[in-house]
């Protein structure tokens, strides 16, 4: 949990968010600190993506604050790239380049954002390829791998620019399920090292193996927040106990 | 035809051949041209009608066709095919217009040179590419000083004196090389973010399609003297390469928005997570994505422009259409039409033709699909 000796990298204050006249996130109020799995789960438009969107404002947030890494997510921040460079992010559709080789769509912002020797930037590729255990795949095209495959690319391209914070918006939703266990695999794994994860996912068995708080969103707010063994054997909230009802007994 | 009737046991099946004439020749044979017995008559009725024209085609093209007279009576004494020798009489005038006999040489430089400089863009995969990208840089410059003359002791030809395929080929490679960066520009113009740049895009783009190219070369030839400052003497083919320029940038830059518009958001948010700017963005992950979508669009566009320009003809410019019709009204070869507009469809269609051709292997290299 939320130990106070320990640095907090992201800090959200009271943030509100609107689509059109529609209210999507109320009142939301988090502090991660360094180091901290966290897994944010919830009916579907209950607004769990819209939250990590804004933590690397794809989505601009209306009220409040949001500060990463001690910076406040503003209008007016003149070096966001930098910023977002700093936060790693893994799609629910992968979202990877196709008409550039695998290994392209991982030095492509090491060398233009970090402005790395290409060289340089192709080694730390392959080293990352080799953690998600696909270097032989380098020279491909994305549309040439299976989806599990691509969004271990996805997660390398990600580490490629060595972030500090990692958000994953429903990484294994869109796979299928013989391919959900080598990204979940990949992640667990990305775990122990220490990095920094928000993650946006149903696999609780993966919120109960790694995740040292879980996060339940409804309606745009958080309803409760736990550590995974409090949150899944004594959840206290009643749109938990419903939720967690029916995505664990089917 | 033998089928193997042998049981395996699961998991011990193996890859067996395909039955025989479901493949090769044979099979092709019986699958496009002969899949039934409508098919096969059909089939049968079309090779004969082939025949027939080739036969026929072929007398009047090959076997009574004259290439060496003088004149038409000259022509029709020999033989009643095709009468080439007005192709023939007058071929350089049909490539060079009025271009000066002795200076010729220029014209064939520069051609051969366009080549050299058009091949390092056309064929990324070059040997030495970097290299001759400078010269492609240089080329324009190299071939306007070769064409047009006044320095380095080449006599200065008038533009009035340029005709024949290669006026068509000045004005359609430079129409075409300087369409596709305005139309680039003019796509982002129009999808950006910047209110007075979109309203400029909007105005140029709806304005150059909203008027005939006809109407736009009269301006070209006419108008513009009374808008630009006077005595300023601004080369009439400079004005109509501009003019085509435009005309063509304008739809050129509509076809590339459609590229662009295709390309899912999710494109554009993981260039944006991994912190690259608008510009990186727009070249690595937009451009490269939104040119190869537009590709077929791009050709059909240029093979337009390169056909509209022998509307120069109503301007006065002499292009092979226009040399065409000057043969047709010497009292020599009058009513030889069908050879002379035939000639100058053959010049069109090889440049066209090939155009097509490239844009086909190129969208072929370009996939990056399963294979």
């Amino acid at each position: 949990m939320n130990s106070k000796n320990k640095k907090n990298v992201i800090k959200i204050n009271e943030m509100h968010k609107w689509f059109g006249s529609f209210h999507v996130l109320k009142n939301i109020n988090l502090e991660v600190s360094l180091g901290e799995r966290i897994v944010i789960c919830g009916p579907s438009g209950s607004g769990k993506s819209t939250l990590i969107r804004c933590i690397n404002r794809l989505e601009v947030h209306q009220k409040g604050h949001i500060s990463v890494n001690g910076v406040e997510l503003s209008g007016d921040l003149k070096n966001l790239e930098s910023i977002r460079s700093d936060v790693g992010m893994v799609f629910q559709s992968f979202n990877l380049f196709p008409h550039l080789s695998v290994l392209e769509n991982c030095t492509l912002a090491p060398i233009w954002v970090r402005k790395m020797p290409k060289k340089d930037a192709e080694e730390l590729a392959m080293e990352y390829l080799e953690r998600v255990k696909i270097p032989e795949q380098a020279k491909k095209f994305p549309g040439q791998l299976s989806g599990g495959q691509q969004q271990r690319v996805a997660i390398a391209r990600a580490l490629c620019m060595k972030p500090k914070i990692m958000l994953f918006d429903e990484p294994t939703s869109a796979l299928d399920p013989e391919m959900i266990k080598e990204v979940l695999d990949t992640m667990i794994e990305l775990a122990e090292t220490g990095m920094t994860m928000l993650v946006v996912t149903h696999e609780m068995g993966f919120a109960k193996k790694v995740a040292d708080r879980v996060i339940f969103m409804d309606e745009g707010e958080i309803i409760e927040q736990n550590t995974p063994k409090l949150f899944f054997t004594k959840p206290t909230n009643d749109r938990t106990k419903l939720f967690l009802s029916q995505i664990l007994n089917h | 035809m033998v089928f193997d009737k042998k049981n395996y046991a699961p998991g011990t099946h193996p890859d067996l051949p395909p039955p025989p004439g479901t493949v090769g020749v044979v099979g092709w044979l019986k699958n496009n041209l002969f899949s039934s017995l409508s098919n096969s008559i059909l089939t049968l009725l079309s090779l004969y009608l082939l025949y027939l024209l080739i036969e026929g085609g072929l007398s009047w093209f090959v076997v009574d066709a004259v290439v060496n007279a003088n004149d038409k009576p000259g022509c029709r004494k020999i033989g009643d095919g095709a009468c080439w020798a007005v192709i023939v009489k007058r071929f350089d005038q049909f490539i060079y217009g009025f271009y000066p006999l002795a200076e010729r040489w220029r014209i064939d430089t520069s051609f051969f040179l366009l080549f050299i400089a058009a091949a390092p863009l056309l064929y990324p995969d070059i040997k030495f590419r970097k290299s001759m990208l400078i010269f492609s840089c240089l080329y324009p410059f190299i071939a306007f000083i070769l064409i047009k003359g006044g320095v380095f002791n080449l006599l200065t030809i008038e533009t009035n004196l340029f005709g024949g395929a290669m006026l068509t080929v000045i004005i359609g490679v430079t129409s075409i090389a300087c369409s596709l960066p305005l139309g680039i520009l003019l796509a982002l113009g129009r999808q950006s973010r910047l209110k007075l740049v979109k309203l400029l895009s909007v105005c140029f783009i709806e304005f150059m399609r909203g008027v005939p190219l006809i109407t736009l070369l009269f301006v070209a030839s006419t108008m513009l003297n009374y808008f630009l400052p006077p005595g300023t003497n601004f080369n009439l083919l400079i004005r109509v390469i501009i003019m085509m320029t435009f005309f063509s940038a304008a739809y050129i830059a509509e076809v590339i928005r459609g590229g662009i518009q295709a390309i899912p958001k999710g494109q554009y948010e993981a260039a944006d997570a991994i912190g690259l700017t608008y510009w990186q963005t727009t070249r690595f992950i937009t451009l490269p994505q939104a040119l190869k979508i537009s590709i077929p669009g791009i050709v059909n566009t240029f093979i337009g422009l390169y056909k509209d320009t022998t509307l120069v003809v109503i301007i006065g410019l002499l292009d092979p259409l226009g040399i065409g019709r000057a043969a047709l009204a010497d009292t020599k070869w009058n009513g030889l039409s069908t050879e002379t507009y035939l000639f100058v469809a053959v010049i069109f269609f090889i440049s066209c033709f090939a155009m097509s051709r490239y844009s086909l292997w190129l969208e072929k290299k370009l996939s990056t699909d399963h294979n």
